[in-house]
């Protein structure tokens, strides 16, 4: 049975947050975990294409670009892990027949991208005044070779992780909307690893509430 | 997407203003925007915000086979991403006829004014060279894509390192950075763009146009240039008619322009030439403002971890059991291989007497020995009543006599395609009505 690391291992490394600094688009944010950045735009709800609208709700596209070269395959699962948390977390429902475009540009990628990716897109969501029933982060737990758990790891961690898991938690109930997987563990560590991104969870959340309240504190 | 358009009277107000010599964000006629450089955590990546226009380029190596023609140089290639983050207008994969305009610019621009030494980017002579890779994204559009994407490029070349290498003899090894330094490349000259956009048929002239000023000018001039006033690059578009005065002298605005930016560039890097050598952790997240409101960081924190193990060992444990694996293949006959018990066929069909040919093949095994046990009941079956025709369905088909009986093939088949098909008409035959 899996023991569960001491403390010194489970950190979150500093985040950053910063939130409408784009002029264009309607909503956007920056997300910073350690020296991951990656920068977050969403515009919406505006025109869809008639092959691409939907009757009774809004039709969200992701896109990732990543910083060399042009998209591939791994943008596109990570893109679809991106859309499927957000499709369950705004209420497309209020705007039929609308489109919500939302782009995630690799600023640097120095571990835990996916996760830094879902905190950008929440805070840019947002920043946009979309209505949401719920909002999400995400966390990156990996497990080490001695069998340790890490979260949020660099990654240089990630490439000497045993398995690298993501989450995507959401706000009211602490429950997982969305799972990214990568490697072999048990069913007693995978418990564990959520149960740890449920608690990691918190303080982002924390986080968006204090970046929140800070920018609203005075009418700008 | 679509972009909302310029009404007139947001046209007629900018271009009675620029009659006025009054531009909307209060700048004269000849001045830039704000300009801001800043670099990313690794080599090669900058971060250029023009006013609210803001550009982001990277610039990274890997070796190549070179070109047939010029075997001992290396390759420059340059790619300008519209990112639809910048504008709704721009849509992610399509070509735009901005982009290939942007894009071949450029080039012009870098390339063929051979500002890199590209001689010096060669590893063995027609095998392998260098090939640098400038991706430039465009994050925000506020007007003057190409200047803020010429000095991100140009800027990021000038900050990239690109890893050692040594040569000894036949064998070539790359050093990674951690081994040895990486070296920085050989730039001769710092090419810039200056854009000029022209309103009431050449009559105005606007330096850095924002995006507004961009949408109702008639024409525009790119002037590349460097620090030593030669001109790399001209481009002229829009159709509109300039007399040579006028070029003159918006050649003598951009190379003051030219050496103001080029200083702002130099002074950039040494900042963060010494905050490198401080040791100072340089990247996008340092240089986040932390004194603007919508800012705001937060350090290092760690989780409780208190009744983690409890939570999880309680899901494990009130989750239902897995189901049972299946082990290896069983094998129950020679040239048969069973993996799982199989189940009852659900279909509803009685099987013919027609037998199942014995499968070499192992990709159709679990069926066909599904099948060939089903069969090997039903031909018992129909045996025991002595071959008379069954009454099975209440179709109201012909009623179809079978000729002759039928013989058991035990001949071994190749592929199991066929045989898996073979199996399926055996299954869809049914003795009718």
């Amino acid at each position: 049975m899996m023991e569960v690391s001491d403390s010194s291992n489970v950190t979150l490394r500093e985040f950053g947050c910063e939130q409408s600094l784009l002029s264009r688009p309607d909503g956007s944010a920056s997300f910073i975990q350690g020296d991951t950045s990656v920068l977050a735009g969403v515009y919406g709800p505006a025109e869809v294409k008639v092959s691409k609208e939907i009757y009774d709700r809004a039709t969200l596209e992701v896109l990732i670009q990543p910083k060399v070269g042009l998209p591939s395959v791994r943008e596109r699962s990570q893109e679809q892990c991106v859309r499927e948390t957000c499709e369950a977390s705004l209420l497309l429902s209020l705007h039929p027949r609308s489109s919500l475009t939302l782009i995630l540009q690799v600023l640097h990628d120095d571990g835990s991208l996916l996760s830094c990716s879902l905190n950008a897109a929440c805070m840019a969501l947002m920043d946009a005044g979309l209505p949401m029933s719920c909002l999400f982060c995400g966390v990156t737990c990996a497990i080490d070779t001695e069998g340790k758990i890490i979260t949020d790891p660099s990654a240089t961690q990630e490439k000497e992780s045993r398995a690298l898991m993501t989450f995507a938690i959401d706000s009211k109930e602490g429950r997982v909307l969305m799972s990214a997987t990568k490697g072999a563990f048990t069913v007693y560590e995978l418990q564990q690893c959520i149960a740890v991104s449920q608690k990691a969870s918190e303080k982002i959340f924390q986080f968006y509430r204090d970046s929140v309240q800070r920018r609203y504190s005075k009418t700008l | 997407m679509k972009d909302t358009p310029l009404s007139n009277c947001e046209r007629d107000f900018l271009l009675k203003a620029i009659e006025e010599k009054k531009r909307l964000d209060g700048r004269q006629t000849y001045d830039y925007r704000k300009m801001k450089i800043t670099f990313g955590t690794d080599f090669g990546c900058c971060y250029v915000d023009l006013g609210k226009t803001r550009v982001m380029a990277q610039v990274s190596c890997e070796l190549v086979a070179p070109k047939e023609s010029r075997p001992n140089e290396g390759i420059m290639f340059f790619n300008i991403e519209l990112s639809p983050m910048a504008s709704p207008a721009f849509e992610q994969g399509r070509q735009s006829e901005l982009s290939v305009k942007l894009n071949r610019q450029l080039e012009r621009c870098l390339r063929n004014s051979k500002c890199i030494d590209t001689e010096s980017l060669c590893v063995v002579s027609g095998e392998k060279v260098w090939q640098i890779r400038v991706d430039v994204h465009m994050l925000n559009h506020d007007g003057n894509l190409m200047d803020a994407a010429s000095i991100a490029a140009i800027t990021a070349l000038c900050h990239f390192r690109r890893p050692d290498v040594g040569i000894q003899g036949d064998e070539v090894t790359v050093y990674s950075p951690e081994e040895r330094d990486p070296i920085p490349l050989s730039i001769y000259h710092m090419p810039i763009s200056v854009s000029f956009s022209f309103f009431q048929q050449g009559t105005y002239l606007l330096v850095d146009p924002c995006e507004r000023e961009e949408r109702i000018m008639d024409g525009l001039l790119m002037i590349a240039m460097n620090k030593h006033r030669e001109i790399c690059s001209i481009q002229s578009s829009g159709g509109i008619m300039l007399l040579k005065e006028q070029v003159m002298r918006c050649s003598k605005i951009a190379s003051v322009k030219v050496s103001e930016i080029t200083e702002l560039i130099s002074k950039a890097l040494e900042n963060d030439k010494k905050a490198r050598k401080a040791g100072e952790r340089c990247g996008f997240a340092e240089s986040m403002p932390q004194e603007r409101i919508t800012a705001l960081k937060m350090d290092e924190t760690s989780v409780e971890m208190t009744d983690v193990t409890d939570r999880a060992n309680d899901i494990v444990q009130k989750a239902e059991a897995p189901l049972q694996t299946v082990p290896s293949p069983v094998v129950p006959a020679p040239g048969v291989g069973q993996v799982g018990q199989g189940l009852q066929n659900t279909w509803g069909l009685e099987e013919d007497d027609e037998e199942e040919e014995e499968e070499n093949d192992n990709s159709g095994e679990e069926r066909e020995e599904n099948v060939t046990r089903m069969e090997e009941d039903q031909h018992d079956k129909v045996e025991s009543r002595g071959g008379d025709v069954v009454e099975i369905s209440d179709s109201e088909e012909e009623e179809v006599v079978i000729l002759q009986p039928e013989m058991i093939d035990k001949a071994p088949k190749n592929t199991g395609s066929s045989s898996h098909q073979k199996g399926a008409a055996a299954s869809k035959k049914r003795q009718k009505k």
